[in-house]
Order: structure tokens, then C-alpha cells, then sequence
């Protein structure tokens, strides 16, 4: 049995998990407004995620083309998201992007700059005009390193290598959490009146993935477990270029930028066939004649955008069409040539890091050779539901924001609306979780009974003589969700999915973690396992109830987008008898918020 | 006929350990990250070590391959002698916590001890302008991954353990970067001769050759600060040209 009083206990008001973006700033938002706050991190500071994105974070400056504003921004938004976007989200993150851009300015981020010194922006996939605050492709490395150097002399304790295992509970509200120490595997509870998930996705469970091994959905299954309503998990995002070849680098992204920058698709005869996949809807503003594709290119106002600037799921669905009938590259993937289309020294200059990355893991010089690529498991738009002003989820003093929380972006993600998405819903979260432990008077009591039977569960694999490995587990996961929950579903293929990964759940009591607990990543490996199925089965379900296809999700056995669908979010909670799944009406959009949705351009431009 | 490699990987804690021998099937495109996993799935499921990107974006996998320090993601299998064995082993400069992992928190104490970006006021419209030119050399600086190699390899810190003195190269960068940076107005010159110990790196650039983000640590950036200390404490007149005509 063990002995909860002799188990280190932290105590604060806020309690901040995950160092991402999102984390970084709801840190920095909570501590100040004066609340003693705490920020833990599975991995070390400044290795989160964030520092992997390329592209760069949308932010309507107007510093390059001076007709974007807000409004425009967030038309985009709404469009790329398929009308299932928080109205207000949408709203709130097109209103507030550009000064959360400024601020990381003056914190220290160093932007590329214009002409005339401003802050450089670069087109991306679905956004209208050049948005896209940017540092060469290296643009997460810079946002989380000015977050990072500012944090870090604000009022805070940072907790590095730091798992958070599980939300303790005091009647409904939040009363802290338990985690353990990576470095020792010694367990501690933070006690805490308010706590917020910044943990990101959950892409791990796919096969093929640009995620990192932190990405198992600790966030949602935990925020699930204690009672938190899941929303629109059936859409993740396929990035439609991950690297395909050699092996050991499958998934890994390469940027969107390599298209805004010019890189066209190409299939193994040559055709440019983005040209053949063009959305009636999208028909209007998209090019249909390579000449016109590459005046814009030149910076012809009056040309539309190149069709390989669709929004991401158009793109990576029309790649695995390619693929599927043959056309594909000879590592199942398709060309992105930039070579072609821009000298060599530009390619080295926009394009740094994907050169560096191409040169050292595939032996391949872009500025020489196209590229081979093909769809990658990339972002998670469904998450935590939380209310669009406070961040908070359903479960009083729970709060989520960045990757984990669901709204922003409803069934597709713009490129670089992640990034600001951080820092806007970052900071609101750190605001209303401020705002929520000021109110309460003390922090709520912790259950020794709870905590006692999260240590167990998670000592279990490691008491136990013998049983199966965590790394296969994983495999076999990995399988089920490449197979049947991947870029096109059907119903029998979800239903085979929920089967597996019930019998899955079933092995999950039988795992055995090699080793001791010190610093050990099969341990490690084992206790991510049973989040990582959780999402997974709420990703199966929720795809199995939408039956329609918009943005992430696609239903070969419903082709199309369904006027009667668009009107519902799915949501799941955890009930007496396991998952509950259901559909929520949305009500109506907003008035003034729907008709800037639905204006053209030549309305909302410059204004 | 599958290829086989051997290598031979350190284990073990603060208390001591050794190096053990492990033989791996080897896949198209491998790199030496790659051999671990495949360790960990297949033979020692609790072997110990970092990662994060797989791309040489975070900076996590730090590691002694074959004695020099290097990113494990971004070393090639194929870039070794076909029957070469492979030794891998934890950083040396920094104390060892298991196996490849080692506790790089003096590190972090260091960026710490380094007082944040101090800008000066907006232009009339809430912009900050700076030309690219200008940007470029802190930009350069910024492309810094913290994987700390540079502080692996450089011998006031390794062989010295002149940690009490020296910040180290990273951190001499990012102080590089501030004190170039446009925007920032404070003057960290004395700090950085007395604090942070300018004057004990001698420029023998080991840190430059190995740094992944090929940044010019020594050229770019170290050297010049060093010439602003000079300038400061034995050149009060360049200083104050320099001053003066920016
Ligand atoms: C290769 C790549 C390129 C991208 N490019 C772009 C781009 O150009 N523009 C854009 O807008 N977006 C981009 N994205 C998406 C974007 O980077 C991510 O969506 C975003 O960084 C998520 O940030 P976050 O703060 O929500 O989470 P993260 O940055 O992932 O941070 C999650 C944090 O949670 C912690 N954590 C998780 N579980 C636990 C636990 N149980 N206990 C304690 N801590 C925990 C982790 O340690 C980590 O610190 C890219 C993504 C990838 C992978
Ligand atoms: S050049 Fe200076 S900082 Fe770099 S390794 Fe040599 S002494 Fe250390
Ligand atoms: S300067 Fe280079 S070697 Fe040193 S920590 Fe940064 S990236 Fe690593
Ligand atoms: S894993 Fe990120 S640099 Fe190697």
C-alpha cells in the first residue's frame, strides 16, 4: 500500500501542464495577474512541440498586403474550418492574433522583416492574403525560445521531465493532480485550485505521424476520465506532406511554405494535378490555369492562388487519390518540386531547414531534386470543450487551451492558425484560470484514496512478473488507427476499429514495463498507452457518428458535406457504461460575425 | 542476407555503469536515434535517452557517438565504415542521471542569470522597424537548438570545469544576440567580462565544429563581443566613437 503522506506534495493556485506555446503563455498570463503558478513539462523546457512548427502564425498585420484585416482572417478561418468553428473563437483569434504578435516581438522574437522593416508575412494554404508572421521555417523554435527566456524570469516555478498521471477531484471541482518525476519515478501531487492542459494531440496512435513521442493524448484522456466533454474528435488533420522515404524519417513534416514559396505538386507523369481537385466552393478564388497560378505567384493582384494552396484536406485527400490509382512516386508518396521554380540560393535562404533536413535524411538536395511526400497524421482539431471567454471545460477549475482544446479550428486547421491560436487562447486561459482561483477561498481538499489508486494503477506494469511489451502494444495501436481510422473511413471499418481497440483495452491490464522506475521510457511507454486508446476509441466513434464528409473527416460511404450535419459539434463524456457519444445542435451563428462570414472579399477588403 | 551493426551503448546511473554490447538489424535510411529505439523495442525496453523531433529541431537527443558529440537524429548510419562499430555514450561535461541521459540543468540555470531582451519604446504607429540586414546576424544566432554540444565540447567547461566562471559558448551567443539586437537598450558589456567570462574562451572554435545549426559561434559571435569588451575596458575612445556614430 503506499503511504500518501509520505508522497512530496507542491501546492499553488494554478498548475499549468504542458510547455508549449499554449502552456508557456497561460504561465505567464496566470502568474501575472498575480496567482502562484506553476508550469510542468513531460519532456525539458523549450523541447515541446511548438518548437518543431515551420511555416509560421497567422496574424491579420496587413504588413504585406494592406486589404487583410481581421474580418478577412476570419472568414478564412471559418472557411477552411467548414463552418464548424466556435463562432466566437474564430472571432476572438482573428481580432487578437496581431497583438499577441507584437508582444512576442518585444519579448524577443526576432520576425523577418519587410521592405520597410515591418514584420514579414508569407502565404500559406487557405489564407487569403501573405499572413503568416514568419522566421525562415523555423518559426516555432522562435515563439516558444521568447516565451521560454521570458518565463523564465516571471513568478513561477517551472517543473521539468514532470508527468502529469491525473486530475484529483473535490466533489466536482478541480483539487490538483498527481504526476511523477521522470528522472527519479517518484510520484507528487500539486495540490492546486485550478488546473490548466496544455498537452497538445494525440497523433502518436497513427502509424505514420510529424508528432513527437509526448503527443498520446494525456490532456484529453485525463480531462475524459475526470469528466470534461470531448468535442469533434473525428477531425484530424492529415498534413498532406510528410517525407515518405527512407523509412526511418516516414511522417516527417515538410513545411507548407515549400508550396507558398512555389512548390508545385507533381505525379509520376509529370502532371501538375491539383488543377483536377478544385472545390466548387473554392472554384472562384483558385486559379484554373497554370499561367494564372503563376502570375500570383509573381504578385499579381488581380491572378488567383495556385490550387496547391487549398486548404490541407483538399490537398491531402487529392494525394491519396493520385496514389491510390497508380500515379504515385516510387515510395508511395507524390513530387514536390521546388527546384524547378526558384534558384537555388532563394530555396537555401526561404527554406532553410527543409533543405538541412532533406540533405541530411534523405540524402536529397531540393534545390536540385523534387521532393517525395505524401499525407502525415499532423494535428488533433477536436479536443477539450471549453467556453470561448474562460477557457474553462465543463469540470469547474479545469482549463485547456492550444492543441488539447477544441473549437478554434472546426474540421480543418489553416496552416499557422495553430501558433496564434496559442498565444490567443493561451493567454485567456491563463486569465480565467487566475480569475477562478482568486474566487476560490482555499485550495480543495486532496483524497488520499484517489491519489493512492492512480499510483497503483500506474505501478501496476512494473510490480507485474511478466506480460506484454509496451512497444508492441503500441505497434498494434498504431496498426488499427492506420488501417481503419485513417484519411477515408467507412462505417465497417470504424465498427472493426472500436472492436480492436476494445480487445486492446483488454491487454492494457496485462502490460509489463522493463526496469525500474528511474528515468525509464518503457515505463514511460506503458503509462501513455491507456490515454493514447482512450482518444483513440473517441476519435473511432466520433468519425462512426458523423456520417458526412467535411474537412479531416471523410466517409467514403458519405461523399459529401451534409447541410444537415453542419448544424452539430459531437460530443463525448464519460458515462456510467463508458463512452456516450452524441450530437449537439450548434444554435445560430452570431448575426454580425455570420455576414462577414458569408460577404466576399470585395466587401471586408482593407477595412 | 540482412546487416547486421554493432554497437556498443553505455548503461548505468550516477554510481557507475559500463558499456554493453548490442547487434541491430539494420534498416534503409537509419540513424543512430533509430538504433536505440530499436534497442528499446526489441532488447532493453528501459534504455535511457531523450528525443523529441526526429529532426533536429529540439535538441534533445544529444549524445557521444563514437566519441564526438552529436545529434543522434541526425547522424546516418551510412555515414559510418560498414563494419565499423559503433560506440554511444551520454555527454561527458554534464552529470550523468542514466544510461544517455544526463542532467543538463546547469544550463538551464545559466539562461536564467541572463537578464531578458530590454526594448525601446514603438514608433508613433506601434511598430518596431529594423532591416533585414540587421536582423540577419541575430537571426543566426537564434537558429541555437540548445542542444548543448557546444557546452559538451568546449574545454573550459569540460576539461577545466570552469563552470563557476564561463557561461559557455551557447550562452555567450545569446548574449551575442541581445547585445546586437536593435531593439534592446541595456548595456550588458561589464556583465559579460565579469559575470559571464568573456575573457576565458580562446577562441579554439571546437564549439563552431560542432554545432549542428552551423551557426559561427567563435566568429560571429563570440569574437565580436569580445572586441566590444576590449574596446570598453582598454579603448575608451573606440568605444565612445563607437557610441557615438552607432
Ligand atoms: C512538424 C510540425 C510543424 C508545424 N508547423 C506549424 C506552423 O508552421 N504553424 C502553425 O501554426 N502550426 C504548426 N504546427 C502545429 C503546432 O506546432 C502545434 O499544434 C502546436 O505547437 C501545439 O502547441 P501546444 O502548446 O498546444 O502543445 P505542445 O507545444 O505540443 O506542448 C505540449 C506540452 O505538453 C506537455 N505534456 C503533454 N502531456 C503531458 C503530461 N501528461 N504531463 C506533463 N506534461 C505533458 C509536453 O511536455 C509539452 O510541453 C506544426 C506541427 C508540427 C508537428
Ligand atoms: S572557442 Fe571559446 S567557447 Fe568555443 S570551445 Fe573554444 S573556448 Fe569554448
Ligand atoms: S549553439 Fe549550436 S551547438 Fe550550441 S547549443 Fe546551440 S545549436 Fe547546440
Ligand atoms: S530528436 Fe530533436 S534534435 Fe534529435
Amino acid at each position: 500500500m503506499v503511504d500518501v503522506s509520505e508522497i512530496q506534495t507542491l501546492e499553488y493556485d494554478v498548475v499549468v501542464v504542458g510547455a508549449g506555446g499554449a502552456g508557456l503563455r497561460a504561465a505567464i498570463e496566470a502568474s501575472k495577474q498575480g496567482v502562484k503558478t506553476a508550469l510542468i513539462c513531460k519532456s525539458l523546457l523549450g523541447k515541446a512541440h511548438t518548437v518543431m512548427a515551420e511555416g509560421g502564425m497567422a496574424a491579420a498585420l496587413g504588413n504585406v498586403d494592406s486589404r487583410d484585416n481581421w474580418k478577412i482572417h476570419f472568414r478564412d478561418t471559418m472557411r477552411g474550418g467548414k463552418f464548424l468553428n466556435q463562432w466566437r473563437m474564430a472571432e476572438i483569434h482573428a481580432k487578437e492574433s496581431p497583438d499577441r504578435v507584437r508582444e512576442l516581438e518585444e519579448w524577443g522574437a526576432v520576425f523577418d522583416r519587410t521592405k520597410d522593416g515591418l514584420i514579414s508575412q508569407r502565404n500559406f494554404g487557405g489564407h487569403r492574403y501573405p499572413r503568416l508572421a514568419h522566421v525562415g521555417d523555423r518559426t516555432g523554435l522562435e515563439l516558444i525560445r521568447s516565451l521560454q527566456d521570458y518565463a523564465i524570469h516571471q513568478p513561477m516555478d517551472i517543473h521539468m521531465e514532470c508527468t502529469a498521471l491525473s486530475i484529483t477531484k473535490d466533489g466536482e471541482r478541480v483539487s490538483g493532480l498527481v504526476g511523477y518525476w521522470r528522472e527519479t519515478g517518484r510520484f507528487v501531487m500539486f495540490r492546486a485550485k485550478a488546473v490548466i492542459f496544455a498537452t497538445g494531440g494525440a497523433g502518436k496512435a497513427w502509424p505514420i505521424t510529424s508528432n513527437s513521442w509526448e503527443y498520446t493524448g494525456d490532456g484529453l484522456a485525463m480531462g475524459y476520465e475526470a469528466g470534461a466533454e470531448l468535442m469533434d474528435l473525428e477531425f484530424v488533420q492529415f498534413h498532406p506532406t510528410g517525407m515518405v522515404w527512407p523509412p526511418s524519417v516516414k511522417g516527417t513534416l515538410v513545411t507548407e511554405g515549400v508550396r507558398g514559396d512555389g512548390g508545385i505538386l507533381l505525379n509520376n507523369r509529370g502532371e501538375r494535378f491539383m488543377f483536377q481537385y478544385i472545390p466548387p466552393k473554392f472554384a472562384s478564388e483558385t486559379a484554373d490555369t497554370e499561367a494564372e497560378a503563376n502570375r500570383w505567384l509573381q504578385g499579381d493582384k488581380e491572378a488567383r492562388r495556385p490550387p496547391e494552396l487549398l486548404t490541407r484536406d483538399v490537398v491531402a485527400k487529392a494525394i491519396n487519390k493520385e496514389v491510390k490509382e497508380g500515379r504515385g512516386s516510387p515510395h508511395g508518396g507524390v513530387f514536390l518540386d521546388i527546384a524547378s521554380r526558384l534558384p537555388a540560393d532563394v530555396i537555401k535562404r526561404k527554406l532553410p531547414s527543409m533543405y538541412h533536413q532533406f540533405k541530411e535524411l534523405a540524402e536529397l538536395d531540393i534545390t536540385k531534386d523534387p521532393m517525395e511526400v505524401g499525407p502525415t497524421t499532423h494535428y488533433f482539431m477536436g479536443g477539450l470543450r471549453v467556453n470561448w471567454e474562460t477557457q474553462e471545460t465543463h469540470v469547474p477549475g479545469l482549463f485547456a487551451c492550444g492543441e488539447c482544446a477544441a473549437g478554434l479550428h472546426g474540421a480543418n486547421r489553416l496552416g499557422g492558425n495553430s501558433l496564434s491560436d496559442l498565444v490567443v487562447f493561451g493567454r485567456l486561459a491563463g486569465l480565467g484560470a487566475a480569475n477562478y482561483a482568486k474566487q476560490q477561498a482555499k485550495i480543495p481538499a486532496l483524497s488520499a484514496e484517489q491519489v493512492e489508486s492512480v499510483i497503483q494503477q500506474a505501478t501496476a506494469c512494473l510490480k507485474r512478473e511478466s506480460g506484454k511489451s509496451p512497444y508492441l502494444v503500441h505497434e498494434e495501436l498504431q496498426k488499427i488507427m492506420g488501417q481503419y481510422v485513417g484519411i477515408v473511413r467507412t462505417e465497417a471499418e470504424l465498427q472493426k476499429a472500436i472492436a480492436e481497440l476494445q480487445q486492446l483495452e483488454e491487454s492494457l491490464k496485462l502490460l509489463k514495463a522493463p526496469g525500474a522506475s528511474q528515468y525509464n521510457p518503457g515505463w514511460n511507454q506503458a503509462i501513455s498507452l491507456p490515454s493514447m486508446v482512450t482518444v483513440s476509441e473517441a476519435v473511432a466513434r466520433a468519425a462512426l457518428m458523423r456520417q458526412e464528409s467535411r474537412g479531416g473527416h471523410t466517409r467514403i460511404d458519405y461523399p459529401d458535406e451534409s447541410p444537415e450535419w453542419v448544424k452539430y459539434n459531437i460530443i463525448i463524456k464519460k458515462g456510467e457504461r463508458g463512452m456516450e457519444v452524441r450530437k449537439e445542435a450548434r444554435g445560430e451563428p452570431p448575426v454580425e460575425l455570420a455576414k462577414i462570414a458569408y460577404a466576399s472579399l470585395e466587401e471586408l477588403e482593407g477595412k | 542476407m540482412a546487416d547486421k551493426r554493432k554497437f556498443k551503448i553505455w548503461r548505468g546511473d550516477k554510481t557507475g555503469g559500463s558499456f554493453v554490447d548490442y547487434e541491430v538489424t539494420m534498416d534503409p535510411g537509419m540513424v543512430v536515434l533509430d538504433v536505440v529505439h530499436k534497442v528499446q523495442a526489441t532488447e532493453a525496453g528501459d534504455l535511457a535517452c531523450r528525443w523529441n523531433c526526429k529532426a533536429g529541431k529540439c535538441g534533445s537527443c544529444s549524445m557521444e557517438i563514437n566519441g564526438k558529440p552529436r545529434l543522434a537524429c541526425m547522424t546516418r548510419m551510412n555515414s559510418f565504415k560498414p563494419d565499423e562499430e559503433i560506440t554511444i555514450q551520454p555527454l561527458k561535461t554534464f552529470p550523468i542521471l542514466r544510461d544517455l541521459v544526463c542532467d543538463v540543468s546547469w544550463n538551464y540555470r545559466q539562461n536564467k542569470r541572463i537578464s531578458p531582451l530590454n526594448p525601446k519604446p514603438r514608433d508613433p504607429d506601434g511598430n518596431y522597424r529594423m532591416k533585414q540586414a540587421d536582423v540577419d546576424r541575430i537571426q543566426e544566432f537564434r537558429k541555437c537548438i540548445e542542444c548543448f554540444l557546444c557546452q559538451d565540447v568546449c574545454h573550459v567547461l569540460r576539461d577545466r570545469n570552469e563552470k563557476d566562471h564561463f557561461v559557455g559558448p551557447r550562452f555567450m551567443i545569446r548574449l551575442a544576440g541581445l547585445e546586437m539586437h536593435p531593439l534592446d537598450q541595456a548595456d550588458r558589456i561589464p556583465q559579460i567580462r565579469k559575470e559571464f567570462g568573456s575573457g576565458y574562451c580562446n577562441i579554439t572554435k571546437c564549439c563552431t565544429e560542432v554545432c549542428p545549426e552551423h551557426i559561427s559561434i567563435t566568429d560571429n559571435g563570440i569574437i565580436p563581443i569580445k572586441e566590444r569588451v576590449v574596446d570598453r575596458y582598454y579603448d575608451p575612445i573606440a568605444w565612445l566613437i563607437r557610441k557615438i556614430f552607432g
